[in-house]
């Protein structure tokens, strides 16, 4: 089996969309927030690979096509962000200020549970990077000397997390401006919080996409002020 | 023949992207570098919007399950991640749910005290 589906281009990517329509059919069916198709594709797929004994590297020599879609699929977030190009420009404070307030956060809480864990330097840095897109958080967290496999790991939850609680986190907290929470989304969970912000609509979607790339860049430069914290 | 024109004017954006990010000594992925790239062409009019409207739409309607092979991913990480389990939860859960927060009600505060003037 393993070796069949490692020579196959199809079987990864096959696993994966229907996993994902079966998620999207199941959501709409129920009617449920919590019923988030990228968590179930994701899970039911694991199980799928577990069952039938493949590894992850002959899913992925199918499913990688699916990755490789991500960088000119990120290079469009442009479009959505260029279309409220005038809602930016009279919304740059609250965007500047919500973005930066964002990432200060991100260090600050980073590293106060750091303390209470009593985690070491390279556990530390491992984390702060956590809420940025994956390719800038690895870079991130390889310069400073962190376990690069667990950064990818933790970021990839906190977005599926972001995808699956930025409704009801917004809700709790009273977020109700479509700017502000689209900026939160994208502040704290990049990417895959952006995929949900796209769905909230088209101005959470754009304010989503502007933070993926602003936290990003203002991260890289915090990160190394933040991580001589702790040693 | 207007989708694949689109989809290679976003292909040789995110070419360029992967250029940048082999020159530059910095630790920023080609996508963000494409993303600015497009955004400053949109601006300045080199490119028009409906040079790449319906492709840009098509890809950011289907980007969720870009993520999944990436999320499948944690199944070989397990085994670092394990040791680790109980702090990496508690921080990913907590800071998320503070950044998200802070972030959104920050936000909302200057957009409404901005309103009120």
């Amino acid at each position: 089996m393993n070796e069949f589906v490692l020579d196959s281009a199809f079987a990864g990517v096959t696993i994966s969309l229907l996993t994902y329509m079966l998620g999207m059919y199941l959501k709409k069916r129920f009617q449920s927030g919590l019923l988030n198709p990228l968590l179930l594709s994701i899970a039911a797929s694991i199980v799928i690979l577990l069952a039938a004994h493949i590894d992850y590297e002959a899913y992925n020599a199918g499913a990688k096509y699916l990755s490789w879609f991500l960088t000119p699929a990120t290079v469009c977030l442009a479009i959505p962000l260029y279309e409220q190009l005038e809602l930016l420009k009279k919304n740059w404070a609250a965007v500047a200020a919500g973005i930066v307030s964002g990432v200060l956060t991100n260090m600050v809480t980073v590293f106060a549970l750091a303390m209470l864990f009593g985690l070491n330097h390279q556990e530390y840095v491992t984390l702060l990077p956590k809420s940025i897109t994956t390719a800038i958080g690895m870079g991130v967290s390889e310069e400073l000397g962190g376990y690069v496999t667990i950064t990818v790991a933790v970021i990839v939850i906190t977005g599926v997390l972001g995808n699956i609680l930025g409704d009801l986190v917004c809700k709790v907290f009273g977020i109700h401006e479509p700017i502000a929470k689209g900026l939160a989304l994208g502040t704290s969970a990049h990417a895959i919080g952006t995929a949900k912000a796209m769905e909230m609509g088209e101005v959470e979607g754009a304010m989503s996409s502007l933070s993926i790339a602003v936290s990003g860049v203002l991260t890289v430069a915090c990160a190394s002020f933040f991580a001589g914290f702790i040693q | 023949m207007k989708y694949l024109k689109q989809f290679l004017i976003i292909l040789v954006i995110s070419f360029i992207g992967e250029v940048l990010k082999a020159l530059l000594p910095l630790p920023v992925p080609a996508s963000i570098y494409g993303m600015v790239i497009l955004f400053v062409c949109l601006v300045t009019g080199v490119i028009r919007l409906d040079a790449v409207k319906e492709t840009g739409r098509f890809l950011i309607e289907i980007m969720p399950v870009m993520f999944i092979p990436a999320g499948v991913g944690l199944m070989s990480s397990w085994g670092v991640l394990r040791p680790m389990l109980l702090p990496v939860g508690v921080v990913t859960v907590v800071v998320l749910v503070a950044v998200m927060a802070v972030t959104g009600r920050v936000s909302q505060a200057v957009i409404r005290k901005k309103d009120a003037k």
